[in-house]
């Protein structure tokens, strides 16, 4: 795997105890992460789990309304947001849409259009494209611009499993030659892009984080995922010390129940080890309900499309339930 | 064959029609074709209050629109109502508020249809200077403005997170409407500005390919719409104003004829190549 990071160098962007409020309600707290040069983060978590408003406040669409947010000066931003509707009164080609924020070269266009495989579609309208043409579109879109940061809100909605791991191959190419650091968010709770570097959980704040298993690594899930797959796809094992509770409290491992979940209130792993990072090789699988439950109105390990996958054992045996 | 008075009609309503082309295409894009018509309705409360503290007519239906869509704009911050709800709000009741002040002010009599309608025969040339002058300004502004605001009407946050300021392009925007809607009133009055605005756009983007090309396709359409409008009010002797909407409206009519579709085969073409 290709190094870009270096110590000396400050992060893209960082978030310390960044927090949202609206409407007196905090939609998201207590996030903490940063993203280096040529570092990949992964966001998940369940709707509403403030994924897009960490998102929205790393870049500065929204200010944080505690904490703080530092993002290198002149930082160059790349964003394909999660919704997107062009109306259908706004004559737009592919071509166009390129330089919607900013002047390009025609060349960096056809470059762009090139790495993405559209290049084809250069002269179509987006109104006319298939879900995951325009999904391409719009990063190439993001590409374009040769960003320092490229935040891709849930860039493989509405694209078929293929699609979805060519995407995460393109993704993957695209830190690989530019160096630029991606923030990715994730629909999907335990199926994550393999090169994946930080997996982060959220729920309204910081659930867990870690790195990733390759998919690749388990001949299992190769013969689930195919080959081809299985290099782009990872497996991410949560490691909860709480549960959500279905009226919004929390419960903590040690039985206690609290309104909110925050860091350092005293009943979080991170509050004793001072590091919510769990280590791919650290072996500290022990999930037989991945260490928390869910209300119905959660969909976090219970309706996901990989039901089952991450009941593993800590003998390292599979137990797949698909 | 032309009367001085048609000649200087034909001229204001030409330089109009070029201004709001670019501006009617952003009104049809952001969906704001009713915040159009608040801005237009409120304009009356401006003409009542020229009229209590006898200043210019045009500064004062300036003043009213732009503190309406500045109003509109921190309603909104509120989020309690939605804007439709809101726009009908605002537009109503500065409507009525302007009827209400005019109502009390019993030594003035206006003549209401006027500015409902307008009067675009009656323009001088002063008018004119006016209405060239500030389509100008507008233009400039407008071109100055276009990719922070076509990308905010594309989608307000990738401006934002990309460096744009989305907000301040919609204050700017806000403004400029105000200043064309404060132009337009005496020549195609305060329920025609917004058919001027919108029939236009909307029937240039059948033929347009691009947000740039539309601009200036509404412009040219507004263009013959007026000098369509003007010709016909002259030889059937129908109202002036009226006469240049149903010349739009035919404009607009032509336009959903299914001839040369040669554009859109063209795109159907190219998206078909696509999907392989």
């Amino acid at each position: 795997m290709l190094k870009f990071r270096s110590s000396d160098q400050p992060p893209l962007v960082s978030l310390v105890n960044a927090g949202v409020r609206r409407n007196g309600r905090w939609l998201v707290r207590g996030v903490e992460f940063s993203v280096s040069r040529g570092e990949i983060v992964t966001l998940i978590g369940p709707n509403g789990s403030g994924k897009s408003t960490t998102a929205k406040a790393a870049i500065g669409v929204l200010k944080p309304d505690e904490g703080s947010v530092a993002r290198t000066a002149g930082l160059k931003v790349g964003y394909v947001p999660q919704k997107l509707s062009i109306d259908w009164t706004l004559p737009l080609t592919v071509e166009r849409l390129m330089t919607l924020t900013g002047p390009l070269k025609g060349r960096e266009i056809e470059e762009a259009l090139a790495a993405t495989g559209i290049s084809h579609l250069a002269r179509a309208e987006v109104q006319h494209l298939s879900g995951g043409e325009f999904q391409r579109a719009l990063l190439a879109r993001a590409l374009a611009r040769r960003p320092d940061l490229l935040v891709l809100d849930e860039p493989v909605q509405g694209v078929d499993f293929s699609g979805e791991i060519a995407l995460y191959d393109l993704i993957k190419s695209i830190r690989n030659s530019t160096g630029c650091g991606i923030l990715l968010i994730s629909h999907d709770l335990h199926v994550v892009m393999a090169e994946t570097d930080t997996v982060i959980c959220l729920n309204g704040h910081v659930c867990c984080r870690g790195t990733p298993q390759m998919v690749s690594q388990s001949p299992e899930y190769v013969k689930l995922f195919g080959s081809r797959a299985a290099q782009s796809l990872a497996i991410y094992s949560h490691h909860h010390d709480h549960t959500h509770l279905p009226d919004g409290r929390v419960q903590h491992e040690d039985g206690s129940v609290t309104e909110h979940c925050h860091p350092g209130d005293g009943h979080h792993h991170s509050d004793r080890h001072h590091s919510g990072q769990h280590h791919g090789a650290h072996d500290h699988v022990d999930d037989e309900d991945h260490g928390h439950s869910h209300g119905a109105d959660c969909d976090c390990g219970h309706h996901a499309r990989l039901q089952g996958f991450d009941a593993k054992s800590s003998d390292g045996k599979e137990k797949s339930r698909v | 064959m032309f009367d001085d008075f048609f000649t200087r009609a034909l001229i204001a309503g030409i330089g109009l029609a070029i201004t709001v082309g670019p501006l009617g295409c952003f009104v049809i894009w952001r969906r704001m074709a009713y915040f159009g018509d608040t801005m237009a309705h409120s304009a009356l409360l401006g003409v009542a209050l020229s009229l209590l503290f006898e200043l210019n007519l045009m500064l004062s239906v300036f003043i009213v629109a732009a503190a309406v869509s500045l109003l509109l704009l921190l309603l909104q911050r509120r989020g309690a109502l939605s804007t439709d709800a809101l726009l009908g709000i605002l537009s109503h009741s500065a409507l009525s508020i302007g009827l209400v002040m005019v109502a009390f002010m019993t030594w003035v009599r206006i003549d209401l249809v006027g500015f409902l309608f307008g009067d675009i025969l009656a323009v001088s040339e002063a008018d004119i200077d006016l209405v060239w002058g500030g389509g100008i300004l507008v233009l400039f502004a407008i071109v100055y403005l276009w990719r922070p605001l076509l990308a905010s009407t594309v989608n307000p946050e990738l401006a934002e997170a990309e460096g744009l300021q989305p907000e301040r392009a919609k204050l700017y925007f806000m403004l400029l409407m105000a200043l064309v809607i404060a132009i337009a009133m005496k020549i195609v009055g305060i329920l025609l500005i917004t058919s001027l605005l919108i029939i236009p756009a909307a029937t240039a983007r059948r033929f347009a390919t691009s947000p740039e090309i539309m601009a200036v396709l509404a412009s040219l359409i507004g263009a013959l719409a007026v000098t369509g409008g003007l010709f016909g009010s002259l030889h059937w002797d129908t109202p002036s104003g009226p006469s240049i909407v149903v010349a739009a409206l035919g404009l607009f009519v032509l336009s959903l004829l299914p001839f040369g579709r040669r554009s859109r085969v063209a795109v159907e073409q190219s998206s078909q190549g696509g999907h392989r």
